[in-house]
């Protein structure tokens, strides 16, 4: 199969092209990625920008690599054994694929929010604290400081400032994975990788974290994988297809939901296969 | 069968369900029968367990009328005067079960850990089948190692120099006094904590690898690393289970007997030194059963003694139910 996504393609002027977005550089830039669990071969020749300070959504059937393709931008393949990537994921110009970084710092500063809500076991409070006493010397004042930033930028310092100190499990699941995406706000990354991050919760809670989404963009590069097309088309600047390991097409979300260029991406967002 | 073949030839819906019912008539007597016995099996476990207690404190109460509570505090085991107490073999069975499970909890964790996450697929299998091996290994086989290699290498490398460094310590030197004889408190909790280091383990690998690894993932996600995610996520996540290992460890290591009685040097003399030699509870039992005539007082303290066991091990699965319920709630 042939990509339709010329190698040339310039993300950056064709957001350019919409009136209310200035043009934006790539914060990550994928070039010639392979990636492979043990002998199958997940990804193939994956050519793609991230644009920053945007919300770039991938889409696609199940197993066509987008989940995949978002965990290797933090490096989580790295904690399982025989899964492998190839070629050069390039974070402001630093290749994050590369052995010689250490992944502990890229996943500060590429944080991560996951399929269901995981909070940790312990207050919501200290689910806030933990990564970022990690990383940084905090006194008592400054950390119910950033707790507090962060829970406001998470929307949810309303529902949660009485309670800091009450388990982060009995709140909803809704609530929960807000909690998570404060959580990973809290360590002060610049990109935030979303992991169908409402799939497992009701349409109002959905219609929360995709308010949320938008907010967080003003500051956070944002990758989220979806299988929900209306959400991609709300939330996304960008939209890049994927199909059986490859990237089919990317393009402006408006232009990708209207008038795509590929005809197995029509098939898909018209509903005839996946 | 019936409704259809009646009168019209058509099957009624009352008719159906008639001859349903009667279809069923043998299933639901045999069902009956089943719930029947079910009721007697789960009955039978209660009556098993009234009668243990039953026979053991029926058993144990000469002694108890004769010595009092006085029986529980008395550090005395004379079989000549016939006076008889229990602290010793209290005192025994708790200190050796405590060091068992205070060696062996470090090296259950860290086998857990490496084999949970850690080891390499090509290891972990020869590990766990080696782990369920020595959980297999008869406990009078551990009697006899402990016996005949254990204690001489104990003797010979192990105590001589704890007592040389430790012993002149104020306090703790208390622990570290007396001959190297090789046997004692510290060589008996050894083997045992050999002998619970499988339980253990295994319910350690079990909870850490029911911890989802989504979780897991997130706390990596914020930039943890390896020993940040198990100190913060998995082992809050798993304490539960954690303590409920630790407690049946706990509870096996009580009531070992025979590995015990090989090492532990059988005095029933009082000593805080690890390498004294000490009696437990079962170790008592199990040597002076044989020379206790029906009817004595020497029978009746043992059976006596037997009680005070059943009642310890109780307490520590009650407290490791209290235990368990107060971090699920927190």
């Amino acid at each position: 199969m042939t990509s339709a996504v010329d190698p040339t393609f310039n993300l950056s002027s064709s957001v350019a092209a919409r009136p209310d977005a200035p043009p934006a550089p790539a914060k990550i830039k994928v070039e010639n990625l392979q990636f492979y669990y043990g002998s199958n071969h997940a990804l193939r020749n994956i050519n793609f920008e991230v644009p920053e300070k945007r919300v770039t959504a991938m889409i696609g059937p199940s197993g066509c690599g987008k989940s995949t393709l978002l965990r290797i931008f933090n490096r989580m393949y790295d904690l399982y054994p025989g899964q492998r990537a190839e070629g050069a994921v390039l974070y402001d110009g630093v290749n994050i694929v590369g052995k010689e970084l250490d992944p502990t710092i890229v996943r500060t500063r590429i944080g991560m929010v996951f399929q269901k809500p995981t909070p940790f076991p312990m207050s919501i409070y200290d689910n806030i604290a933990f990564g970022v006493k990690l990383h940084e010397k905090l006194n008592k004042a400054q950390m119910d400081e950033r707790v507090e930033w962060c829970l406001r930028k998470a929307a949810i310092w309303d529902e949660t400032k009485d309670r800091l100190h009450t388990s982060a499990l009995g709140m909803s699941g809704g609530q929960q994975q807000r909690l998570c995406i404060a959580r990973t706000i809290a360590v002060r990354p610049e990109v935030i990788l979303l992991d169908e991050p409402t799939s497992a919760l009701d349409p109002i809670s959905t219609s929360k974290i995709e308010d949320l989404i938008d907010e967080l963009k003003q500051e956070f590069t944002i990758v989220i994988v979806t299988h929900n097309m209306q959400q991609a088309a709300r939330c996304a600047d960008i939209t890049a297809f994927f199909y059986l390991g490859e990237l089919i097409e990317v393009a402006p979300s408006d232009v990708i939901f209207t008038n795509p260029k590929e005809i197995k991406t029509r098939d898909y967002i018209t509903g005839r296969f996946g | 069968m019936d409704a259809t073949m009646n009168g019209t030839g058509s099957p009624s819906a009352g008719g159906a369900l008639e001859s349903i019912s009667s279809a069923r008539a043998v299933g639901r007597t045999a069902d009956a029968i089943f719930v029947a016995l079910l009721w007697g099996c789960g009955i039978f476990v209660l009556i098993l367990l009234g009668l243990i207690i039953a026979m053991l404190f029926e058993g144990g109460l000469p002694a108890f009328r004769n010595f009092g509570l006085d029986f529980l505090w008395t550090a005395t085991w004379n079989p000549v005067t016939e006076n008889f107490g229990a602290l010793v073999m209290i005192y025994g069975t708790l200190f050796s079960a405590i060091i068992a499970v205070v060696i062996a909890l470090p090296l259950s964790f860290g086998i857990a850990f490496f084999l949970s996450e850690i080891a390499p697929e090509s290891l972990r299998r020869p590990i766990g089948v080696a782990i369920q091996l020595l959980a297999a290994v008869p406990s009078i086989i551990y009697g006899m190692w402990g016996f005949f290699i254990i204690a001489p290498l104990m003797a010979a490398y192990v105590q001589p120099p704890l007592i040389d460094l430790l012993g002149p310590l104020p306090v703790i030197g208390l622990l570290f006094q007396g001959p190297a004889l090789g046997g004692g408190m510290l060589t008996a909790g050894l083997i045992m904590a050999i002998m619970i280091l499988p339980f253990i383990t295994a319910m350690f690998v079990e909870t850490l690898e029911s911890v989802p690894p989504m979780l897991k993932e997130s706390a990596y996600g914020v930039g943890a690393t390896t020993y940040e995610v198990y100190k913060n996520v998995s082992i809050p996540y798993g304490r539960t289970a954690m303590v409920g290992a630790i407690m049946l460890g706990l509870g096996r290591a009580l009531g070992e007997t025979m590995a015990v009685t090989f090492v532990i040097g059988n005095a029933t003399r009082l000593s805080a030194s690890l390498f004294a030699p000490g009696a437990t509870i079962a170790s008592t039992i199990a040597n002076e059963f044989p020379e206790a005539a029906q009817g004595s007082l020497k029978l009746d303290s043992l059976l006596a003694l037997g009680f005070i066991l059943f009642v310890i091990s109780f307490i520590v699965l009650a407290l490791s139910r209290f235990l368990v319920r107060s971090n699920l709630k927190s």
